[in-house]
This record gives structure tokens, C-alpha cells and sequence, in this order.
């Protein structure tokens, strides 16, 4: 085979890679807009096929990218808007950060789709789980894969979308919805800091493309490259990135929304908030990394962060009282750590320490439902009780401070309340009040009262499902 | 000037003028339903057909001269150029959907007759370019939803009020701004009235009381009518962008952008689905003036030499083709998520925001259709709004402080967070017990499907698009630049006056 041939190999498989989740979104997702959604079996085999193919074709890129020694391939679609010097490129990239992380959210997405579509058999939700679960997949590889800022925020807004979706999927119930809502609206708050660095980008590089803005242009490989931005371009855009991957990761102070995410079906939970959501945050900043090595000072701010939400999460998490709650605590544990390895610099082995943790972390998530079932197993086999274990650091603190601290810890830190307090009733009361102002005067002008939307009262508590 | 191979621009205003006066004395509902969607449907050819012929014509305008009213007038009255051509097949098809998805439940409520006057009405401003002419059509453009107010016994005094200050400051703008013809630039005095009027029809804050009592009081397929075509954007573009000053167009620009914030706050607080719907169209048909709001002359300051910013002309260029691409994908998103409202409305009544109302399990398809309409307003990718918001983002970056891009961004991420909230009030919650079917009528499913299908696909392949909102962007400045060049400047009167009082 001839390096033309190789190469054009390599292109057609890199299209496949994003092919395949598109074309299975559009396969669920489209009788459903119809109102002719498929049956069961149909939806599962789509599925499988789908993230089949696009894993053999990572894993075929992955041999050949061996084989020919190639550590960087680009795949770029063309301009897909332009007008005079604005241009807004589709790029794919295919290097030792992208690859490994494609294939990892696929193996997961593969096995975990294979778990759900058992347990979700003969839910009532059950095809619109797999069309918002089709859809967190293609988020997951365009975001995995982006060559540019807005690629990337077009993969992003889609995994925020359907997580949202899928932890008020019981929607019968008021509390999973409020939850969905609380996410959207960290998420929308990582969107807007995404959406404003892409745009400061275009502004400073003329385009949002990463080989560009990273240097890896001038011939180095992530995680080589020398950003071409000077050190308070680099802090400017770099803060609104660790804003962006913060609200994405649950990092504090945006750590409130992930107990909540759980109240989702358990395989959206494992593979969202054990393995792939949870962890694009670390990969955003993994993929911008040249940047962090041009300004000290957004260096140190991504190790505080990343220290902070690791003793914070470690704190929170040994007082959860549900499994889930736990599990999602060790998670974030484990992402501060991540996001601390990133600020150090020691980027390959937070790339190892993301696939490592997500596949531990989505196996016990999956078996959390069983987990009364293990303890009685384990108990059998041993004869007695499991042993209580307590930890040494309970021991440091003063008798008279420990259930302040245990208090702190269950209540997260009060980080949500705070937030709530300070800054969304202070808002959603002052639009309130201007609400009743404009109602008013409206009255005052027209003579009389609008009567269709006057007879419903003010809901009790100002902005209930946002905070 | 070229001409139109057909006169599509006149049918396609006297199609829904004879079929309202049709449509207006047919007693049967039923028959005037099937009947004016029969008019809509042929107007909404026309409208296409005009815009397919100017695009192969290609040509920055064409008209249509056999036409009586041009002779009569003495003076090209039909135009179609590259900022109207495709705004007219984008009008006609609101109407044609409004009316395919108005259920039997609420033929007698609805209008026919007075909606194919203001479809005619619409269609005529659309194609016109002279001031005067235009004047007079957004005047007539009043009358009929005033009409459907009193004969539906509700208040019209805030509705008459602002509509009376709407026509009293396009006259009186237009009067002084004929005043000084033949300067350069106009002074700011002449040219307020008219922000004045652009800013009471468009809704803009505090001018947007009349919005949300024609949403209180009005049909909801009137109302929707009323705003969705954006007519106040419209004589912005045509009466203010080719005269007003720098000054006067960022004005309107930062009153935009704090109604874009502030009417997205508000619509995260309402507790009823239409004031919903009409405080996030405010927000969202705000960013088209906000638009407005980035064009710089070349000359920088036409008072004040020496302020030339750098690529002043491609920046005005990229803020306008992000307002023309919003534009549509507002137009087009909103027309739907309201469709969507209206459907669920005729089966529930007024639709509280307060409580859950449980409807998904009853009607999936409008659940989805909300959700996608919904967000492809507030330009979610893979919809058409996301490039138009890019562009606009980035046009607004370029012309402002930095600040103005980001209160753009934020109230889109508001807007976002509005939408889902309302979406999730709808649609979840204990399922709603109805003894009778709530599904998507057939009627109902094809015109938010296919206002889905143009979103997903202008979404898809936005280049197009794009391209051809550029062309009407670049067209609009040429104009304005020609405007400017042809008389004296305002300093160089006040010069030739100081020089020849000193003789």
C-alpha cells in the first residue's frame, strides 16, 4: 500500500469514526421526531452496530497511526461557513490525546448500551433513553475528536443537552426534574464560558483551531507545542477555559449539581458521571494544555482548583448516605486529583489516570444496585457482619467539632446553598419585582387586569427549581 | 433596474387581498379555513417564486415596473432585493403554518379574513423600499389586530397607544429627515424619531408593553403573526440604517442588548406559557438590533475626522450578516416553539408555568418539537441559529468592548435555561388524565415538523445561507456608503455657511 493510499485510508476511517454516531442519531432520533418509534430490538441493534463500527475504525486508525509512526492526523472537512475573514472550519484530530479517549467513550458507551438496553427493557422511556443516550454518544466523539474550539463546543452543548435530559428521564416525579434543571443550568454557565473563550480566540488568533492557538502547527505533537499567546492572552482565555471544564467537572464551587445528577437510570449515571461527562472537563484543559505551560499564574490556578475539589470531595464523600452519592463523591476525588496532575504538568499520566478511573468507576456504578445483594454475599461467606471501618483522620479532629464538620460535609460544604442565597434568589426576586411592576403598569394603561396569565399565582419560593 | 421574468411580488400581495375580502364573507368557519389556506398556499408560491427568480436573476435588486401601483406612483414600489427576498417566502410561510395548525376547536375564534388582509399587508411592506410607501403600510399594518381586539371585547388602550407613537414618530421622522435632504449625514434630532418608532414597534425595552397585552389579549395565532415576521426590524434596516449616524445606530444597539438581558430574565420568571414565548422573543428579535448596533461608516464619525477604525467595513459586514442570519432563525424557530404553544393550548387552555403539567406521555411529538424549535431559537448547534449567533457574537465583539459579546452570550445561555425550564413545566410532572386524545393532529404535525426540517437543515449546511445574508449585508452598506457620499457632509454645510457669512 502507498503512503497516498495509507493516508487516504486513514481519512476514511477518521470519517467513520464520526459517521457512525451520527448516523445512529439520525436512525433513532428520527421516527421518533415521525411518531414511529422503533421497537426494542430494533434500537439495540442499531446501536450496537453503530458503536461497533466507529470503535473498529478508532482501533484501525490506532494500528496504522502505530504502524506508520504518524502521531498526528488532521481531518479537515472544509470551511463549513465562510465569508470574507471569517471562516468556521470543521476539523477532526486524531492524535495520542484524541485516540485513546475516542476509544475509551466507546468501549464504555458499547458496554453500557449492551447493560441499558437490558435494564431498560420495557420501560416507558425506553426509546427516548436510547435517542438522548444516541445523542450524549456523538457529543462525546465530536468533543473527543474536535480539531477546533467550535467543533468542540458543538459536541459539548450536545452532551450537556442530553445529561440534563436523561437525570429528569423519571419525569414523573418533581424531583429528578429540578435536578435536570440544575444541571442544565451549571452546564449552560460551562457553555457561556466555552462559547466567550472561542469567541476571545477569534479575536486573538483570528480562528479557533487548537493546532493553531497550542503551536503544534510548527511541527510538535500535543502535549508538545508553544502556545502562540503571551502570558496574560494565555491567563485571560485559559481562566475562561477552567470556568468552561469547572462547571463540566463538578469542580468547586460547581460541585453541588453532581450528587443530583444521580437521580438519572443508573447506566447514564455510571457512564456519564463515572467515566466520560465527568471527566471532559480534564480533557479540555488536557487538549489546551500548551497554554497552561505559557502563564504560571492559570497553572496555579487549575492545581488550586484541582486540590480544593479533591479534599473537598473526599470530605463530602464519607458521610453520603446513598451509594450513588458516594460513588459520585469518590469520582470527583478522584477528577480534582486529575486536574491537579494537568496543572503540574504531568499530562500523559492524567490522560492514563482518566481511562483507569472511568473504567473502575463505571463498573461500580453498575453494580450499585446490587450492592445490598454483595454485602449479604460477602457476609455469608465470612460468617458474621462486615467490620466497620473508621478512618484515622475522624480521630484528629476535636470531639466537640466533629459533627460541626460531619454537618459540613453532609450539607456539601453549603456551596449550593450559598450559591442559592447569593446570587439565583437575589436575581429571581429582582425580576420578580419587575414582573409585578410591568403587570402594573400594563394594568394602569389598559384599565383593567390580563386576566389569562394574572390567575396563576406566584409559585412559593422564588426560583425553587433553579436553586 | 432588472425585472422580475413574472410579476410575483404583486400576486403575491393581491392574492391574500382578494382572498381576505373572500374569506371575510363566508359565514361557514370551516369553508373560511379551507379557503384561506388555499390563498396562503398560492401566496406563499408567489413569495417563492419571486425569491427563486430575483436569486437566478442575480442581480443586487429587481422590481417589477409593469406594475399599476408603480405607475401610478411613478416610481419602482415593488422591489425585491437581497435583504427582502428571502424575508417574503419566510412571511408567507408563518401564515400558510399558522393557519394549517389552527385546530376546527379554534376556527371561529380566528380570524381568517383579517389574516390574509395583514398577510397582504406584510407581503406589500416586504417589497417596499420608498420611505413614504413604507410609512403607510407599517401604519395599515396596525389596523387589523387592533380590529380582532374590539370585536373580541378586550382592552386596546395599550395597543392604540403605542401604536399611535409608533406612526406619530415614523411621520414626523421622516418629515425632518426630508428636511435635511440632500446632507451627508443627518443631525441626531432628526433622525430620533424614527429610533423612536423602531424601538416601540420592535418591542424594545421600555417600549414592549403592548407585546405582552397583545399576547394577553389578542388570539395566539394573531399575536404570533403580529411579531414573528419582525416588521419593526425591517424599517430599522430600511428607514434608519442607510441615514442615521454612528451614534444613533449604537444607541439602538445597547438598548437592544439590555432588553436581550433583561427580556431573558424576565422570561425565566413568568408563570404563563404565552408571556413566556413573548419575553423570549423580545430577547431573542432584540439581537437582530443589536446587529444594527455594529455598523461603523468607514469614514468613522462623519463629524469627526480622524476616527477610522481599522476594517471598519468588515466588521459592520460580519455584525449585519449575524443580525440577517438571527433574523431568520428566530423567525423561523420561534414561528414553531409558538405553533407548538398554540397546539398545546388548544387542548389545555392557558398553559401555567407554575405547576407541571404532565403532558409528555400525551403528546411526545410537540414534547420533542418544543425542545428542538425551542432551542434552535437560542441557536443550539446544529440548527441555523448557531452560526447566526457565532456571527453575530463575533461582529458584536469587534465593534464593542468585549462586554457586549459576552451580555450577548449570556442572554443566550438565559434564554436556554428559559426554554428548558419551560420545557420541563410542560411536559413532566404526574401525566395529566384526559378523557379525551391529546395527540398531534396531522395538520398540526406537518407544520412543526417541516419548520423542524428547515431549521435542521439550515442548520446542517448553513453556508448558503449565509452567504446570501452577506451579499444583503455588504448590499445595505453600499447603499448606506453611496447615501453618504452623493451629498455634502454636515460639517462641510456648517463650513461653507461660516465661510460665506464671513464674506
Amino acid at each position: 500500500m502507498t503512503h497516498e493510499q495509507q493516508e487516504l485510508l486513514i481519512q476514511v476511517l477518521g470519517l467513520a469514526v464520526v459517521i457512525a454516531p451520527a448516523v445512529m442519531v439520525l436512525c433513532v432520533g428520527l421516527p421518533t421526531l415521525l411518531g414511529r418509534p422503533l421497537a426494542e430490538q430494533t434500537t439495540a441493534r442499531i446501536l450496537q452496530s453503530a458503536i461497533a463500527a466507529g470503535l473498529a475504525a478508532s482501533l484501525a486508525i490506532l494500528a496504522l497511526m502505530l504502524s506508520l509512526g504518524t502521531r498526528h492526523v488532521p481531518i479537515e472537512l472544509g470551511n463549513w461557513v465562510v465569508i470574507t475573514d471569517y471562516h468556521f472550519s470543521i476539523k477532526f484530530v486524531f492524535d495520542r490525546l484524541s485516540v485513546p479517549f475516542v476509544i475509551f467513550s466507546f468501549i464504555l458507551c458499547g458496554v453500557i448500551g449492551a447493560f441499558a438496553n437490558r435494564y431498560m427493557h420495557r420501560e416507558r422511556g425506553y426509546n427516548r433513553f436510547f435517542v438522548f443516550y444516541a445523542v450524549f454518544v456523538l457529543g462525546m466523539v465530536v468533543t473527543a475528536l474536535a480539531g477546533t474550539i467550535e467543533t468542540l463546543f458543538a459536541g459539548w452543548e450536545l452532551v450537556g443537552l442530553s445529561s440534563a435530559l436523561l437525570v429528569a428521564f423519571y419525569h414523573d416525579r418533581p424531583a429528578p426534574v429540578r435536578n435536570g434543571l440544575r444541571v442544565w443550568v451549571v452546564y449552560r454557565i460551562s457553555d457561556a464560558a466555552l462559547l466567550i473563550a472561542a469567541v476571545v480566540m477569534h479575536h486573538l488568533t483570528g480562528e479557533g483551531d487548537f493546532d493553531k492557538l497550542t503551536g503544534l502547527t510548527s511541527g510538535g505533537f500535543w502535549p508538545e507545542g508553544t502556545a502562540q499567546l503571551d502570558a496574560p492572552h494565555a491567563l485571560a482565555v485559559g481562566l475562561l477555559l477552567l470556568d468552561a471544564a469547572a462547571a463540566k467537572s463538578a469542580l468547586v464551587p460547581f460541585s453541588g449539581w453532581l450528587p443530583r445528577a444521580m437521580e438519572g437510570p443508573t447506566p447514564s449515571s455510571a457512564v456519564f458521571y463515572g467515566a466520560l461527562s465527568v471527566h471532559l472537563g480534564a480533557f479540555l484543559l488536557l487538549r489546551v494544555s500548551p497554554i497552561l505551560d505559557v502563564s504560571p499564574t492559570l497553572s496555579a490556578s487549575v492545581v488550586c482548583v484541582g486540590l480544593v475539589t479533591a479534599i473537598f470531595a473526599a470530605f463530602a464523600a464519607r458521610v453520603q448516605t446513598d451509594i450513588k452519592s458516594a460513588l459520585s463523591f469518590a469520582s470527583l476525588t478522584q477528577v480534582g486529583i486529575i486536574v491537579t496532575e494537568i496543572g503540574l504538568g504531568l499530562r500523559y499520566i492524567a490522560l492514563i489516570h482518566i481511562i483507569s478511573h472511568g473504567f473502575l468507576r463505571t463498573l461500580q456504578f453498575v453494580r450499585a444496585p446490587t450492592l445490598l445483594l454483595d454485602y449479604r454475599n460477602m457476609e455469608n461467606a465470612i460468617g458474621s457482619s462486615l467490620p466497620r471501618l473508621s478512618g484515622s483522620w475522624e480521630r484528629l479532629i476535636p470531639a466537640r467539632f466533629r459533627s460541626w464538620f460531619y454537618r459540613l460535609a453532609l450539607e456539601r460544604g453549603y456551596l449550593d446553598a450559598w450559591l442559592a442565597d447569593w446570587i439565583v434568589h437575589p436575581v429571581i426576586r429582582a425580576f420578580q419585582w419587575c414582573d409585578a411592576m410591568e403587570r402594573r403598569w400594563t394594568t394602569f394603561l389598559a384599565g383593567s387586569r390580563a386576566e389569562g396569565s394574572d390567575r396563576f399565582g406566584p409559585s412559593t419560593e422564588p426560583g425553587d427549581d433553579l436553586a | 433596474m432588472t425585472e422580475l421574468h413574472f410579476p410575483w411580488l404583486g400576486l403575491a400581495i393581491l392574492i391574500p387581498f382578494v382572498g381576505s375580502a373572500l374569506v371575510g364573507r363566508l359565514r361557514d368557519a370551516d369553508r373560511g379555513r379551507n379557503w384561506s389556506l388555499v390563498f396562503c398556499g398560492a401566496t406563499l408560491v408567489c413569495a417563492t417564486g419571486a425569491w427563486l427568480d430575483f436569486a437566478l436573476l442575480e442581480v443586487p435588486e429587481a422590481d417589477e415596473r409593469g406594475n399599476v401601483l408603480s405607475g401610478l406612483f411613478g416610481t419602482d414600489l415593488l422591489v425585491v432585493d437581497q435583504l427582502s427576498a428571502p424575508l417574503l417566502p419566510m412571511t408567507a410561510l408563518i401564515y400558510a403554518l399558522t393557519a394549517i395548525a389552527t385546530v376546527r376547536t379554534k376556527v371561529r375564534r380566528f380570524s381568517f379574513g383579517w389574516t390574509l388582509a395583514s398577510e397582504a399587508i406584510a407581503m406589500a411592506t416586504f417589497s417596499c423600499k420608498h420611505p413614504w410607501v413604507l410609512i403607510v403600510l407599517l401604519a395599515a399594518g396596525v389596523i387589523p389586530p387592533h380590529l380582532e381586539l374590539r370585536a373580541r371585547g378586550k382592552p386596546t388602550r395599550v395597543h392604540v397607544l403605542h401604536m399611535t407613537a409608533f406612526v406619530v414618530l415614523l411621520v414626523l421622522g421622516q418629515v425632518l429627515v426630508d428636511r435635511e435632504a440632500g446632507q451627508r449625514s443627518h443631525s441626531f434630532w432628526a433622525v430620533a424619531p424614527l429610533l423612536g418608532a423602531v424601538l416601540v414597534r420592535s418591542g424594545i425595552v421600555p417600549f414592549h408593553c403592548w407585546m405582552a397585552d397583545m399576547f394577553e389579549h389578542a388570539t395566539f395565532g394573531t399575536a404570533l403573526l403580529r411579531v414573528t415576521p419582525m416588521v419593526g426590524a425591517y424599517a430599522a434596516f430600511r428607514l434608519l440604517l442607510p441615514i442615521a449616524p454612528d451614534e444613533v445606530l449604537h444607541v439602538l444597539g445597547w438598548i437592544s442588548l439590555v432588553t436581550a438581558a433583561y427580556a431573558s430574565g424576565m422570561a425565566l420568571v413568568q408563570r404563563e406559557a404565552r408571556r413566556f414565548f413573548c419575553y423570549l422573543f423580545l430577547s431573542q428579535s432584540a439581537l437582530v438590533l443589536v446587529g444594527l448596533g455594529t455598523v461603523v461608516s468607514p469614514e468613522g464619525h462623519l463629524d469627526v475626522p480622524g476616527m477610522i477604525p481599522p476594517g471598519a467595513a468588515e466588521i459592520s459586514a460580519i455584525g449585519l450578516t449575524g443580525a440577517l442570519c438571527v433574523w431568520l432563525s428566530v423567525g423561523l424557530a420561534l414561528t414553531g416553539l409558538g405553533l407548538t404553544l398554540r397546539a398545546l393550548e388548544a387542548r389545555r387552555g392557558r398553559l401555567s408555568m407554575v405547576e407541571f403539567q404532565g403532558l409528555y406521555e400525551h403528546t411526545p411529538n410537540l414534547a420533542m418539537c418544543f425542545a428542538l424549535t425551542g432551542l434552535a431559537s437560542v441557536g443550539f448547534p446544529g440548527t441555523f441559529g448557531f452560526v447566526g449567533t457565532e456571527i453575530l457574537i463575533d461582529g458584536a465583539v469587534e465593534a464593542f468592548p468585549y462586554d457586549i459579546g459576552i451580555a450577548v452570550v449570556i442572554a443566550a445561555a438565559i434564554n436556554g435555561i428559559a426554554i428548558v425550564q419551560a420545557y420541563f413545566r410542560i411536559f413532566t410532572g404526574t401525566r395529566y388524565a384526559s378523557s379525551v386524545s391529546l395527540l398531534i393532529r396531522a395538520r398540526e404535525r406537518y407544520a412543526v415538523l417541516g419548520l423542524a426540517a428547515l431549521i435542521l437543515l439550515g442548520g446542517l449546511n448553513p453556508q448558503p445561507g449565509v452567504a446570501s445574508r452577506f451579499a444583503a449585508a455588504e448590499e445595505l452598506l453600499r447603499q448606506r456608503a453611496a447615501l453618504a457620499a452623493d451629498a455634502p457632509s454636515h460639517a462641510d454645510r456648517h463650513a461653507s455657511r461660516d465661510a460665506s457669512d464671513n464674506r
